[in-house]
């Protein structure tokens, strides 16, 4: 029996670069606004400002209140706003009900308040396994949830995006917004970690 | 029909990364140029149909969809939709690739662009809708159990099941046409929540899954 011998697949980062030669030389592609582009997703839009809204929810609780009824609003008056932003929805965390965030389809998540997705959330692993067995991938990412906690998953399948306000960790009752703002992470305000007390 | 990125419930993905806490944004410098090329280039054929390039990603083929990772995928989906669209030529990408890398082949001439014909109504994806929504809050509905061969954001594993209207969200275009440019064909959106033993069967551990779901893949339960 014959077999056809397997193509190698051209490497990808040359085939970006090709395409990038292609479309700048065509004038469709800018380099310069590419660059730019990159670096305010490396450097300007990222987890720190989803931790500034939620700091800013654990000490205010008017601002919480109106986070949790109108999340876009609410994150737009600390001038946070952006593609992937058009409509975001805040869930509170709580020790009896624990919300985590996916989406199974692709990888939709608020990049105005988190950044670009994290390898993990992008993995098939996860996207797949989390509307499945929850409890189970929350514990193999290391958060272990007890029998008690309601588990709510939310896929992301519109573009409404989902932002999670966690529990504030004891101990912190003395610290300031900036302080606390310092604590969160991108994890926790997905939902696949609680916001841990220093 | 599933489509290859239809993963919710599905089986053999081994366990999953674990989260550090100083992942960089983009792991190796190329994925930072696929990501911006593909954003680029989605402005350049359709205004950013969001839409229209996640179907582009849905028609990968294995290799194009997991292979070169997410990225990897993204600059796959805008090279199809930049070729389809006749701004790149078949084959174009590939055989500048090989000159890259010093091997002596032709290249195609640029083809005569041949772009949809399409304009948003409105920035983004929110519209209004005149009709006052069909379902409400605590409402008893069934996702359709359709089987449609096109794009859709209607997740496999919810066909045919029941749920409750959690929240009724802005309404905004519809996915399966917009993503083809056959129309924004406005509808009223819904947060569903489903039981997980509705969707996996009596033994399956206690937890609830949401998922927005647009009006016409909605059905009233009697």
């Amino acid at each position: 029996m014959s077999e056809t011998t397997p193509v190698a697949r051209l490497p990808i980062e040359l085939r970006t670069e090709a395409l990038e030669q292609l479309l700048i030389e065509r004038g469709l592609v800018d380099p310069s606004v590419m660059d730019k582009f990159i670096q305010t997703y490396e450097t300007s839009v990222g987890p720190m400002n989803g931790a500034k809204v939620i700091a800013k929810a654990w000490t205010d609780p008017e601002y919480r209140a109106r986070l949790l009824a109108g999340g876009t609003a609410a994150i737009a008056e600390l001038g946070i706003k952006g593609p992937q932003g058009e409509h975001i929805v805040v869930v509170e965390n709580t020790p009896q009900r624990h919300n985590v965030i996916v989406c199974t389809l692709c990888s939709c998540y608020p990049w105005p308040v988190l950044g670009l997705p994290p390898s993990w959330y992008k993995d098939p692993a996860y996207r797949a396994r989390v509307v499945r067995a929850p409890r189970a991938v929350l514990a193999e990412m290391g958060l272990e949830l007890p029998a008690e906690t309601e588990i709510v998953v939310r896929d992301s399948s519109s573009e409404v995006r989902w932002l999670v306000l966690p529990e504030r960790p004891a101990g912190t009752e003395d610290m300031s917004e900036d302080e606390l703002a310092a604590l969160v992470t991108r994890d926790a305000m997905v939902g696949v970690a609680k916001v841990k007390t220093p | 029909m599933n489509r290859i990125a239809d993963l919710g419930g599905t089986e053999g993905w081994g366990r999953v990364k674990t989260p550090t806490a100083d992942e960089p944004v983009f792991a190796q410098e190329w994925e930072s140029r696929a990501f911006a090329l593909a954003l680029l280039s989605m402005g350049r054929i359709s205004g950013r149909n969001l839409d229209a390039f996640r179907h582009a990603l849905e028609r990968l083929g294995p290799d194009d969809y997991f292979k070169d990772g997410y990225y990897g995928r993204w600059l796959n989906a805008a090279e199809l939709m930049l070729v389809e669209s006749a701004i790149l030529a078949p084959g174009a990408v590939e055989a500048r690739t090989r000159r890259l890398r010093g091997e002596d082949v032709a290249e195609p001439a640029a083809p005569e662009p041949n772009k949809p014909d399409y304009a948003p109504t409105a920035a983004g994806s929110l519209r209004t809708v005149d009709e006052p929504p069909a379902f409400a809050v605590g409402e008893v509905v069934r996702a359709r159990d359709t089987h449609p061969t096109g794009h859709t954001k209607l997740s496999s594993y919810l066909r045919g099941h029941r749920g409750v209207i959690e929240m009724v969200q802005p309404a905004a275009l519809l996915p399966d046409t917009h993503a083809l440019f056959l129309g924004e064909n406005p509808q009223h959106v819904y947060t569903v929540s489903f039981d997980s033993r509705e969707l996996w069967g009596a033994d399956a551990e206690p937890f609830e899954v949401s998922a927005e779901l647009y009006e016409s893949y909605l059905e009233p339960v009697s």
